[in-house]
């Protein structure tokens, strides 16, 4: 609809040599302005994604892009033949699932609670709190879980100290505890942020709509069903889709700080083999197979979601 | 009559329910307040009576020895006068390709504009990933360099569009072209007239930045070989998580060791939380801005 009204602008129609060759050096300038994140891009975006032909070469460093042999599928196929391919795939999707299912609704939750007080200053207070760990970097956020969760000092082993509990487990090293202590700390540290564009989505509401509601008798819970609800609903679809879409995504950074010796049977994820196959111990080619595999479930996924969003609100996100 | 007291009625369960609210946000407070309070008190107690479990409202034996600790290691100095290049180099880098790109691709009347946001479109869904990224850096000679460290993350296509969304939806196009009438260039046009309009973009996109580059430790991971060029988060990997100390494993040795770990903590988050209010401002800003669809 919006595309059917043209900018009615046909007033300098006047196609003197003059303007056109001014119009040349005022776009001179804009070329220039864009040029330099044109150059950046191409560098560190374009260049390593033909870089990714490697993946079908095996490539020695020597003979660079270019020169290095062909050998097709080989990589895949020795990933695909290797025990760690179950095991990495595995680990992602199940790690990853498990995060949206319960890292997800809480956002929503807490934006739909927090509409709900009334008191400025301790809804301020509230938000200043929650959107605080957003900012504390994954080295430190790590670093804390350690400290706080270790069975021998900080507040973990205070606590079961306290309830008696003679022997508790380790919850950074246990395998079974990985997920949950990877999910619950990633809650902890995100949800307030995740809110804000709920919370902001719930300000838009048309405050004649509480007050016919509360006119009609409608209780405070009536009004977040039928108002707030319907009005976040969009949003909440198109961040779900959003999610859905980066399924394959496990971030590196916090998996791999979290990593131990005695938990890896969990917690070795695709992000975090590519990175110890491809420069720990230097197979360039073999790395950059398992990436591309990542890299073309993740474009599926998209395209995928993409579609499913275009279907569902009319709201593409590509 | 019956109206009135199904009025009480429903008053009642609404008090009910602002109870329940009230009760659950000060339930959330506590759960993401405590740990942080007991970060910071940590810091400040004897380490012996944290192990004891003594320690849980206030600091017990307070006293600043962690504090000294820290700072005699000098390689907490080194890694922080690093970070604070790094981050004023990245942030730097990051307005002055970031905002006039994302300026040019929101003018209208600019012809190569479609085809560059696909073009930039493109670089933010797909990359190469980390091996080919790597062997790029390489091969640029930029391994173990400050560039690697501000150069790579200088354009993010997330931010451009922000920033484009911003532009095209707060400078008109009226005073464009009555700056074009008065004979104005368009880069004059940008740095005199779009910049000082557009003073909350650069603050959110300049946080953005600071933060992320403040807080990342991969790229650091992947391209930075030699220690005296390595970032804070870096070094506190080392010492927190990997339990890098000096040499020796006397039980001083690891007592102290266990000791600087919070107050290293509050020191290497102490910069963030000092601009937090206004991060939180542009923060929120920002947020709201990359949500609307330009």
């Amino acid at each position: 609809m919006a595309n059917t009204a043209p900018a009615a602008q046909p007033k300098n129609v006047k196609s003197s040599f003059d303007i056109m060759l001014k119009q040349t050096v005022k776009n001179w300038q804009l070329i220039l302005m864009v040029l330099p994140a044109v150059i950046i891009v191409i560098l560190f975006n374009y260049v390593p994604m033909y870089g990714v032909t490697i993946a079908f070469q095996d490539y020695t460093p020597s003979l660079g892009f270019l020169g290095s042999p062909w050998v097709g599928f080989k990589h895949f196929i020795r990933f695909f033949n290797s025990y760690n391919a179950a095991l990495t795939i595995r680990n992602t999707v199940l790690l990853s699932i498990y995060t949206l299912l319960w890292s997800f609704p809480i956002p929503v939750l807490l934006a739909l609670m927090l509409n709900q007080v009334q008191q400025a200053k301790f809804k301020a207070t509230i938000q200043t709190v929650t959107y605080l760990p957003y900012f504390i970097s994954t080295v430190v956020m790590v670093s804390i879980l350690n400290l706080f969760l270790s069975p021998e000092r900080g507040f973990f082993g205070a606590v079961t100290d306290l309830l008696g509990i003679a022997n508790p487990v380790n919850p950074i090293t246990d395998p079974t505890l990985f997920r949950s202590v990877y999910i619950a700390s990633g809650i902890w540290q995100g949800t307030g942020f995740q809110s804000i564009v709920y919370l902001a989505t719930l300000s838009g509401v048309d405050p004649t709509l509480y007050e016919a509601a509360m006119i009609d008798g409608a209780s405070k819970f009536q009004r977040i069903r039928h108002i707030d609800f319907p009005t976040l609903l969009p949003t909440v679809t198109i961040m779900f889709i959003m999610a859905c879409g980066g399924l394959m995504n496990v971030g590196f950074e916090k998996t791999y700080l979290m990593q131990n010796q005695l938990n890896l049977g969990v917690s070795e994820v695709l992000s975090t083999y590519v990175y110890k196959v491809g420069l720990e111990s230097a197979q360039y080619s073999f790395s950059t197979a398992i990436n591309l595999f990542n890299t073309v479930i993740n474009i599926f996924l998209l395209l995928l979601m993409n579609w499913l969003s275009d279907k569902m609100s009319q709201t593409s996100l590509l | 009559m019956a109206r009135n007291a199904n009025k009480v009625k429903m008053a009642k369960g609404d008090l009910a329910f602002t109870i329940i609210t009230y009760i659950i946000c000060i339930l959330i407070f506590v759960i993401i307040a405590y740990p942080l309070y007991f970060v910071v008190i940590a810091s400040f107690s004897n380490p012996d009576a944290i192990q004891r479990g003594e320690m849980w409202f206030w600091p017990v034996e307070p006293s600043f020895s962690a504090y000294a600790e820290v700072f005699q290691r000098s390689e907490v100095w080194r890694g922080y006068l690093n970070t604070i290049i790094y981050t004023v180099g990245a942030t730097a880098f990051a307005l002055l390709f970031t905002l006039p790109a994302a300026y040019v691709v929101g003018r209208k009347d600019f012809p190569l504009r479609r085809p560059l946001m696909v073009f930039f479109l493109i670089a933010m869904y797909f990359n190469g990933g980390i091996v080919p990224t790597y062997i790029q850096i390489m091969n640029l000679n930029m391994l173990d360099t400050f560039w690697a460290m501000v150069l790579p993350t200088s354009v993010s296509v997330y931010h451009l569009i922000i920033a484009r969304t911003f532009f095209s939806s707060t400078i008109p196009d009226s005073l464009r072209e009555a700056a074009d009438l008065d004979g104005c260039s368009n880069v004059r046009f940008f740095f005199t007239i779009v910049l000082p309009l557009s003073k909350a973009i650069v603050a959110v996109i300049g946080l953005y930045t600071a933060v992320a580059s403040w807080n990342s430790y991969m790229n650091a991971l992947i391209y930075l070989q030699s220690d005296s060029m390595k970032p804070l988060q870096i070094v506190l990997r080392a010492i927190l998580i990997n339990n890098q100390r000096d040499a020796g494993s006397s039980v001083e040795v690891v007592r102290k060791a266990e000791m600087l770990k919070y107050a290293l903590i509050v020191v290497s988050t102490v910069p963030i939380m000092c601009v937090y209010p206004f991060i939180q401002k542009y923060f929120a800003k920002g947020v709201m801005i990359g949500s609307v669809k330009g």
